[in-house]
């Protein structure tokens, strides 16, 4: 797991989609906490099982970029934010509980 | 006042930080705990976040400590807007760095919690804040949001627990704000957590007049003022009242200006000390504000601003009032000498009255100031504020070195003295004014209860308010005590048929004097024309007697000769010469 905020896409090489069914992710984590490792290994899970094809993933880790944090109005961490599709969405804690993160992340549909 | 620094270098003393409240580092001698969480809690529009921004801009402005503030309800345009108010301007301190504001919000619509987390995401904010303008003071207003948006309570009291522990390792001075719960300072017991120093703020209304009230609730490691001070917002920021903590150390002048009555000049040897403060006490219809209306006139005349605020009568018919005895207000208003600043009491609490005194005082630059009457402003509080507000008042003019005239009404009968003993202990100079009843009718009497640092007059004067203005009568005492009005005049009249009649007395006897004295005159006179007569007389008998006795011996000769006589020696001669 990157502790750089790359912008780690999806293993998955992002397949030509219409963009209009991209999901946009961005999980802020704290450095390599269990929580951090937690909620980016549920939140890997849950895409490549759920959305396989459509997700963009990015880490952000806000000791190495501070700044990044006010944008997205973090509090907690982790925070998984939703910015695309509308609306936003914010789920935050470790992700453990997958049929919450997709009721959360607005992702049922795709069930 | 402002910025009293307390040393930090002792270490006996907790080092704090000064609030450059007005006021507050008085009774917190010396500001907040440095360093350390300072929770500042009331309900809701008690002026929390008004006094925690103050808090930063002061620390920006005066005293070089940057600040970071953290809002949570409001965002950074609402809250450089409400401020601005105060003169503070936010954006600009931003630009300088000197400030950082930074909204912190949770939507819950959007937010969901599924499994662990903590607060870190705020901490990092927080540090990054902090770290980018260096900053030594942080506010949090108002944090118990949190608790709105995030279900999980036990977590978020662990993390505000380890917040707050980590805001005192950085070092900050924090102000955090907390909205009052039920029995408790703050709904979540935030002060369980931040424990050095609580602030409570209270705004609460009394006889419909709303009065803001602020107490140190808890202060470790330091003394501090006990009580519920009273404090106002106005366009300079707060201004806490600490009225039992001021110093008394303004400069006393030695000049005297005139109270506009030359008799009572005389009466208080040669007038009222600049920069004092008089007190004209006396019941209705005295004349307490034609008196006062001399002050203000003889100030215009000496060329000195005066400002008159009057809580009773509108300006217009003050002047109206004030021409019908000659005292032409009007003209030194339009002259710039004299301002009016009318309001109903009731208008504004004892603060908001402070408040507008301050700043027409700053704004005018009077020499003296009446007010007609104070005893309207204990109509707004109570008697005890009323008097905190007044010796709150006294001691900004005497900074100020204004001469105040204060003009308390009192009702009735009632033990003046006693009515008044409230705010005599601030009064330089007391005249008080009294209606003196005999012979059916109502006089008024003047006298000076005291006058600090002056030989004065003890003794009491009816004084008549005439077209021309005041007068001062000398005072006739009789057996029954002064006499006044038409007592007096038949007294004056009597003493003038007294002395008239003492006059024509005199006269008379003057006259019976000059009388016997002429018939003296008269009678030596008579006698010394009777002395001249008997004289003349005496001298033709003494004429006569030589005459008769030369022609006696002419006789005697001439018989001799007849006689042919020889003498001896002398005949013969006769003899031969006959031959």
């Amino acid at each position: 797991m990157s502790i750089k905020s790359e912008t780690g896409a999806a293993t998955r090489a992002a397949t030509p989609n219409p963009p209009a069914d991209k999901i946009e992710l961005r999980l802020y984590i704290a450095g390599q906490t269990p929580k951090s490792v937690a909620a980016l290994k549920n939140l890997r899970r849950i895409c490549e099982e759920y959305m396989p094809d459509t997700y963009e993933l990015k880490v952000i880790d806000l000791l190495k970029h501070p700044q990044l944090a006010r944008g997205d109005q973090i509090v907690a961490v982790p925070t998984v934010v939703k910015n695309l599709p509308v609306p936003i969405r914010k789920l935050i804690g470790d992700l453990s509980n997958t049929e919450r993160v997709l009721v959360g992340l607005d992702l049922h549909r795709l069930d | 006042m402002k910025g009293r620094q307390i040393s930090s270098t002792g270490t006996q003393t907790l080092p704090k930080a000064a609030t450059g409240i007005q006021g507050l580092d008085e009774i917190t001698e010396g500001g907040f705990p440095r360093g350390r969480p300072t929770l500042i809690c009331g309900s809701a529009g008690c002026g929390k976040t008004l006094m925690a921004m103050e808090f930063l801009v002061r620390g920006a402005t005066e005293f070089n400590e940057p600040g970071v503030c953290f809002a949570f309800e409001e965002t950074p345009e609402e809250l450089t807007q409400n401020v601005r108010s105060l003169g503070f301007d936010l954006a600009a301190l931003e630009r300088k760095k000197k400030l950082h504001l930074e909204y912190v919000h949770i939507e819950p619509s959007e937010m969901q919690e599924t499994g662990e987390y903590d607060l870190e995401g705020l901490f990092i904010r927080l540090g990054y804040a902090i770290d980018s303008i260096g900053a030594k003071r942080v506010v949090l207003d108002t944090i118990e949001t949190l608790f709105g948006g995030l279900s999980n309570q036990a977590l978020l009291r662990a993390e505000l627990r380890r917040l707050f522990r980590w805001l005192k390792d950085r070092g900050v001075t924090a102000v955090i704000t907390g909205e009052r719960g039920d029995g408790t300072l703050t709904r979540q017991g935030l002060e369980e957590y931040v424990s050095d120093c609580v602030i409570l703020l209270d705004h609460r209304v009394i006889d419909q007049v709303s009065t803001r009230r602020l107490r140190v609730v808890k202060y470790r490691g330091t003394t501090h003022g006990t009580n519920e001070y009273p404090f106002l917002i106005d366009e300079r920021g707060i201004d806490v009242l600490p009225v039992t903590s001021l110093r008394l150390d303004h400069a006393s002048s030695n000049e005297r200006i005139s109270t506009g009555v030359p008799d009572l000049d005389a009466m208080l040897d040669g007038g009222i000390y600049r920069g004092s403060t008089v007190l004209v006490s006396g019941t209705a219809g005295t004349g307490k504000s034609s008196l006062a209306a001399q002050f203000a006139r003889a100030s215009a005349e000496a060329g000195e601003r005066a400002l008159y605020l009057a809580f009773e009568e509108s300006p217009s018919q003050i002047k109206r009032n004030m021409r019908s005895i000659g005292t032409d207000l009007g003209g030194w208003e339009k002259r710039g000498l004299l301002r009016f600043v009318a309001a109903r009491p009731v208008l504004t609490g004892l603060e908001g009255h402070l408040a507008s005194i301050h700043k027409q005082v700053l704004e005018f630059q009077p020499r003296l100031i009446i007010i007609d009457p104070i005893s309207d402003l204990s109509a707004v509080g109570s008697e005890r504020d009323a008097k905190a507000m007044m010796v709150r008042l006294v001691d900004f003019l005497k900074s100020e070195q204004i001469t105040a005239v204060l003009i308390n009404l009192h009702s009735g009968d009632s033990n003046f003295e006693k009515t008044d003993v409230g705010i005599s202990s601030i009064i330089d100079t007391w005249i008080y004014l009294r209606d003196i009843e005999s012979g059916g009718e109502r006089n008024r009497g003047i006298y000076i209860l005291k006058a600090r640092g002056t030989a004065h007059s003890n003794q009491i004067r009816e004084f008549l308010i005439t077209r021309k203005g005041i007068e001062l009568r000398p005072a006739y005492i009789g057996p029954e005590g002064v006499l006044t009005g038409s007592a007096r005049l038949t007294q004056e009249s009597r003493d003038l048929e007294a002395a008239r009649d003492r006059d024509q007395e005199a006269e008379r006897r003057r006259r019976t004097l000059e009388g016997r004295r002429k018939a003296l005159e008269a009678q030596i006179e008579a006698l010394r024309s009777e002395l001249d007569v008997a004289a003349q007389e005496e001298q033709v008998i003494l004429l006569h007697e030589k005459q008769r006795l030369s022609r006696a011996s002419a006789d005697r000769e001439a018989m001799a000769r007849s006689r042919k006589a020889n003498e001896p020696s002398l005949n013969g001669k006769a003899k031969r010469k006959q031959k």
